[in-house]
């Protein structure tokens, strides 16, 4: 039985489980056979699950009752700081190595009511701080169109996963760019909903006040079915918004589409990128779109926003992996020193390097001076989208300042590395949601290596991205 | 600047045991981090400190409908790096 993984859609999908021209056990078995043959180069695993066919063979039992909804045994990979029960949930750390999920995630919980198959839980930077998946304990993914080049991240294995055919959608979080940047360097859709839009119930906290859970897809369609089924209010996540679902006719509608010039004239993007983005305009506008240029004339702050407030959220998550209730336990001589050892070995460089920053920016005596005024400007920054969607439905931007980088070319200088999130933090930091689309390729030394485009629109209007997204991909 | 003792003090407030050499790399990454972030105060002189910060609050449940005693014991402490008769087990404190 050949399926054709690449062009498989979870429509396609779906309506071939219905027609019986194959099993849930046969697509599972597809995409466990693609893994075999490619995953060993790319690593976008850390564990394919054990029981993916049993999961298919309940699934198949759905259809056969006529029970089956839309997400029926479509197979999606999750990224590794979601919790599953009973499966190990690392986010990549060795202070996790061995935890096992005691419940399910919110989301996990609507997947399963959905009859979905969990094909695995993917790699990502150690407790999704980074760009690249290079700050995992368990090795780096590659990017399944140049394998010398990082998929992005931080859910970079969910990124190559879907873009290697090794899972047909997937699941990430996004705190500051983590599913749009490697959506862009792996050629996915890939959508950061509005702060409060999914429950992160069961997703381990790294900045709480900007941590989103979003999907990757190969098309719109594919990221607009798996975010309605894991949206909605949950009492287990107090920041989760009552579902307003919007009664506007939006297919064929013509978009006014801003831009913000200056926020582009910034320096350090590629130019590949610039004319990639200016082509897309021209085909906007060829699509009886309207291109406005707007001011966001703060949004040049953001990263130093984000780099006071990230650190000092996650030097609070942070404190809870001491070794003592879960995770790895490094004895000392007395129980404090448990604490400092369990901790110097179980976190990474990365990690470490965010924790010190945030208890510096937390310390008495500097808590004005960065953390108090980091929000202060992050109001600000607010203000500007507040402004500009008075006037625009959709602003666009580059999703990334140039295409996937290479392995190690950043992972020495952090603030490098943090200049890669220039694009996509600002949205994090507002609350409103973005999503990522392809946009182009550029090609290096041979290999094509995909450009995306990042459409930002008003809180709540997830249904704004997804058809401007669509009229621009001409998805029907 | 930072000194090599400023970074001790924050490792022994974050609990995290470093050796000399993560302690020299990080006094070298820290630095220009927060030589970049002080851009802010700039910012924040400008648009001037009245401007406040702070739609966003904790917002709490109430603490009610508990699972019921013993639902999850196995499997919690089946997590813990050491358990006794149902107990977690650490080093003596006193």
């Amino acid at each position: 039985m050949s399926i054709d993984l690449k062009n498989l859609t979870i429509k396609k999908a779906h309506e071939a489980l219905l027609k019986g021209e194959y099993s849930a056990v046969d697509l599972a078995s597809a995409y466990l056979e693609q893994i075999k043959k490619t995953d060993k180069d790319i690593h976008a695993y850390l564990e394919v699950f054990a029981d993916v066919i049993e999961q298919a063979k309940v699934a198949d039992e759905k259809i056969k009752n006529g029970k089956a909804g839309l997400l029926t045994g479509i197979p999606i990979a999750v990224k590794d700081n979601i919790l599953i029960k009973g499966k190990i949930a690392s986010a990549a750390s060795k202070i996790l190595e061995n935890y096992t999920a005691t419940y399910d995630a919110t989301v996990i919980e609507k997947l399963k009511n959905e009859g979905v198959v969990f094909i695995g839980r993917t790699n990502m930077d150690e407790f999704a701080m980074g760009g690249s998946t290079e700050n995992s304990a368990y090795g780096t993914t590659k990017n399944p169109y140049d394998l010398e080049r990082v998929p992005g991240g931080s859910s970079g294995g969910s990124a190559a996963a879907v873009a290697s055919n090794e899972s047909l959608v997937s699941l990430g979080s996004d705190t500051g760019g983590s599913i749009r940047q490697p959506a862009s360097f792996c050629g996915l859709v890939g959508l950061k909903p509005t702060y409060g839009a999914v429950s992160r119930y069961g997703v381990m906290a790294m900045g709480s006040s900007l941590d989103q859970i979003g999907p990757f897809g190969k098309t719109v369609l594919d990221a607009e079915i798996l975010f309605n089924a894991i949206k909605g209010q949950d009492k287990m996540d107090s920041t989760t918004l009552p579902n307003k679902k919007s009664e506007e006719n939006l297919s064929g509608k013509k978009f006014k589409i801003g831009v913000p010039k200056d926020f582009l004239n910034i320096g350090g993007i590629d130019e590949s990128i610039v004319k990639n983005f200016q082509e897309s305009l021209e085909k906007l506008k060829a699509l009886g779109h309207e291109i406005i240029d707007i001011e966001l004339p703060n949004l040049k702050y953001s990263l130093a926003v984000y780099y006071v407030i990230v650190p000092a959220e996650v030097s609070s998550n942070m404190a809870r992996y001491d070794g003592m209730r879960y995770g790895k336990r490094v004895t000392g001589a007395t129980g404090i020193e448990d604490y400092f050892l369990s901790r110097q070995a179980g976190l990474g460089r990365e990690v470490k390097r965010r924790i010190i920053l945030g208890t510096y920016v937390l310390s008495s005596g500097y808590y004005d001076a960065y953390y108090n005024k980091a929000n202060i400007v992050r109001e600000i920054i607010k203000d500007d989208y507040k402004k500009a969607f008075k006037n625009v439905d959709i602003i666009a931007t580059p999703t990334a300042p140039s295409v996937a980088f290479k392995i190690g070319e950043k992972v020495d200088d952090p603030l490098q590395m943090y200049l890669e999130d220039i694009f996509t933090v600002p949205i994090n930091l507002a609350g409103v949601p973005a999503i990522s689309i392809p946009s182009g390729m550029k090609n290096i030394n041979g290999k094509d290596l995909p450009i995306g485009i990042q459409f930002i629109a008003d809180y709540n209007r997830e249904d704004k991205l997804f058809a401007v997204s669509k009229s621009f991909l001409e998805e029907k | 600047m930072l000194e090599i003792k400023d970074i001790e003090k924050l490792a022994k407030l974050a609990r995290i045991e470093l050796t000399s050499e993560e302690k020299e790399k990080l006094l070298k990454e820290v630095d220009p981090i927060l030589g970049y972030v002080t851009q802010l105060k700039e910012v924040v002189s400008v648009v001037g400190e009245e401007k406040k910060a702070g739609e966003l609050r904790n917002v709490a449940r109430e603490d009610a409908n508990p699972t019921e005693t013993g639902t999850n014991t196995k499997d919690i402490i089946a997590d813990m790096p050491d358990s006794q008769d149902n107990y977690l087990k650490v080093e003596k404190i006193l």
